[in-house]
């Protein structure tokens, strides 16, 4: 059983902190995702899970044991790098057995553990061959098979896919949580492509600044996001916000232009009169039937995905976006009206950010 | 991408390769001629006529005792400087890539021997192990070493080539560290979660990732312990004792300046042109082919 648990983690660098003590559980069998913009210290926390930065404060903790003082090699972890940090001057066999036969293992048990990987990944092909005879897909997968021949408790990735062209990109991520689930290992991957996040999680971390601003499954994230900030970073295109003022009895937002926008909200109730962001995601917003109630927006931009098409304008003085079905008729110029279901919005304080809809 | 550069004028490039090849003529390709062509010719004691004899000189050259003491004196010499240059250059470079803080002082003091000549640093390490006056020779008598090296060979020839490698360590010391800064960071580390030591990471994976640096170190620092160590001779042993540190490139002088004899010295440079020419093209032949990845 491996289950990783992070209490009150802090990094500094001199006198900088980049994490400021973070806190979370990844149970046995997970498959967590850290995600984050760039900078925000998701490389720098997992490589303190791997052992290859120092913990500055708190404890990190595998399978039960407190990790702070011990070597990456004593960890039972076994990681992918960005780059694959493949051995370049060996073969594909050689790097995927380096380990093994520093654990000096019985060379048949090393052949028997090369070869299960190369059937896993399909590099049976390409044993003998050096990295740089390899495309980069193949790359990555060897580096995926130098991680599995350890057979760890827990699989470090630090964006694992972010060299790969799109296509690629997606049929790795499948790959990858497909040997996770064949595996029963933990696995903690670092990347900043939402999509990714959202695809592969069971669980999701989404950092910022050196902080978790939540932590919880995909769902939970998308559908109850803590902060506009997460709310604005997990979701493709991001979530609008708007700012109004909270009514009287607290039943209703009023925007900028006095449109009385209705809430099902009973916390509001002692907070008449304040300042609020209120926020919907773009694929809430709809036509409105009749101009009564709705949000007018005059489109400046148009785009055709296909399936559907995204409409931008300004509401207020923010910019607002909104997911439309691709037979709706929006052209550049036109003034629509737009509404959204009450159980739809979140509510947001505008300094803080922090949620205040249950 | 195209890289070539076109000139609308015919004879531009020409004008510009002009002082390049200007140099490389006076400077190489004419005294080059002009030894091929002494090596053939045999000259009176006063310089006064000269005897085409074919490669009489070189028969002779060859069959001299004194001069295959020397080939077998500048094998050692030339083989050891290398090595000693490039083990010591390597261990301060390792050390200096893990040395975290007073990096900038360490790295440009260990640069500092490559600007001495190599004829003040010969006399550098004069002093510094002269028999009488030496702070080092004292310091190995105090030791009970018999240190004399004006008498001992062995000794001599211990002293040239520890001066011309420490000339040259600076140089190595250079590029490897280079190398080793350019190495990925995650490929150490990788190799840290995968079980490997320091010690193990430095031998199998920095070490094998700089052997393409290392070899062409080996070439540069070969050329230079044949050629360019004249002056750590001449200033330090004169060839002494006993020919002990008769390197050939210092019996070309000798023999042709001191003992002025032009068509042996000018036959015992081509044949010296010759090893070098062939030694480089055998390690750019045979041994790059192994170390590139
Ligand atoms: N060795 C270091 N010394 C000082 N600061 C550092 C060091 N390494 C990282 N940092 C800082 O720590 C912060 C977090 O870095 P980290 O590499 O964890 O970001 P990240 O979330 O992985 O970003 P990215 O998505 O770009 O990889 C950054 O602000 C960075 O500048
Ligand atoms: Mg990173």
């Amino acid at each position: 059983m491996a289950e990783v648990i992070i209490q009150d983690a802090t990094k500094s660098y001199g006198n900088t902190q980049v994490i400021h003590g973070l806190n979370c559980t990844i149970d046995h069998g997970e498959f967590a995702v850290i995600v984050g913009p760039s900078g925000c210290g998701k490389s720098t926390l997992l490589r303190m899970i791997a052992g290859l930065e120092r913990v500055t404060g708190g404890t990190i903790s595998i399978g039960g044991e407190v990790m702070n003082e011990r070597e990456p090699k004593d960890r039972n972890i076994a990681m992918v790098f960005q780059n694959y940090a493949l051995y370049p001057h060996m073969t594909v066999r050689a790097n995927m057995s380096y380990g093994l036969r520093i654990a000096k293992l019985p060379k048949p048990e090393i052949e028997r553990r090369v070869q299960e990987a190369a059937r896993i990944l399909q590099l049976a092909d390409f044993l003998d061959r050096r990295p740089g005879q390899l495309s980069g897909g193949q790359r990555q997968r060897v580096a995926m098979g130098r991680a599995i021949v350890r057979d760890p408790a827990v699989f470090l990735f630090d964006e694992p896919l972010s060299n790969l062209d799109a296509k690629l990109r997606v049929q790795m991520r499948i790959e990858i949580r497909r040997l996770h689930n064949s595996l029963d290992t933990t696995s903690v991957y670092v990347t900043h492509d939402q999509v990714e996040a959202m695809t592969l999680a069971d669980r999701l971390i989404v950092m910022n600044g050196g902080n978790a601003e939540q932590i919880g499954t995909p769902l939970e994230v998308y559908e109850h996001p803590a902060t506009t900030f997460v709310a604005g970073f997990i979701g493709s295109p991001p979530m609008n916000f708007v700012t109004g003022q909270v009514g009287n009895g607290g039943t209703s937002v009023t925007l900028h232009d006095g449109l009385q926008v209705a809430v099902s909200d009973d916390t509001l109730a002692a907070m008449a009169g304040q300042t609020v962001t209120l926020g919907v995601r773009p694929e809430h917003l709809q036509l409105a039937a009749s101009p009564e109630g709705a949000m007018p927006m005059t489109v400046d931009l148009v785009e055709a995905l296909g399936a559907d098409i995204l409409a931008y304008g300004q509401v207020g003085q923010e910019q607002v976006i909104a997911r439309l079905p691709h037979d709706a008729a929006v052209k550049i110029g036109d003034r629509i009206h737009l509404s959204f279901a009450a159980s739809q919005v979140h509510l947001f304080d505008a300094t803080s950010g922090a949620r205040l809809s249950p | 991408m195209d890289r070539r550069v076109t000139f609308n004028h015919r004879f531009l490039p020409y004008f510009l390769l002009a002082p390049q090849v200007a140099v490389t003529l006076v400077f190489f390709v004419w005294p080059a001629g002009q030894a091929l062509f002494q090596s053939t010719l045999i000259e009176d004691p006063f310089g006064l006529s000269s005897e085409f004899v074919f490669l009489d000189n070189f028969a002779f050259v060859l069959s001299d005792p004194l001069y295959v003491d020397s080939i077998i004196v500048t094998a050692i010499f030339s083989v050891s400087v290398a090595a000693v240059a490039l083990l010591v250059a390597l261990f301060l470079a390792a050390k200096a890539d893990s040395v975290i803080s007073g990096k900038l002082i360490y790295r440009t003091l260990l640069v500092w021997p490559y600007a001495v000549a190599p004829a003040i640093a010969g006399v550098l390490f004069l002093f510094m192990f002269s028999p009488r006056v030496g702070v080092l020779s004292s310091a190995l008598t105090a030791l009970g070493v018999d240190w004399n090296y004006l008498l001992n060979g062995n000794q001599a020839m211990m002293l040239v080539i520890g001066a011309s490698a420490w000339k040259q360590i600076s140089y190595n010391f250079l590029f490897f560290l280079a190398g080793m800064q350019a190495m990925p960071r995650s490929l150490l580390e990788a190799a840290a979660i995968d079980g490997a030591g320091p010690t193990r990471r430095f031998w199998t994976i920095t070490f094998p990732l700089l052997m393409p640096i290392t070899f062409f170190l080996l070439v540069i620092n070969m050329i230079f312990a044949f050629f360019e160590t004249f002056g750590v001779i001449e200033a330090v042993t004169q060839g002494g004792p006993a020919g002990a540190t008769n390197i050939l490139v210092y019996k070309v002088f000798r023999d042709g300046f001191v003992g002025l004899d032009f068509g042996s010295s000018a036959a015992q440079s081509v044949i010296l042109m010759a090893i070098v020419i062939s030694l480089t093209v055998l390690q750019f032949r045979y041994v790059e082919k192994k170390v590139t990845y």
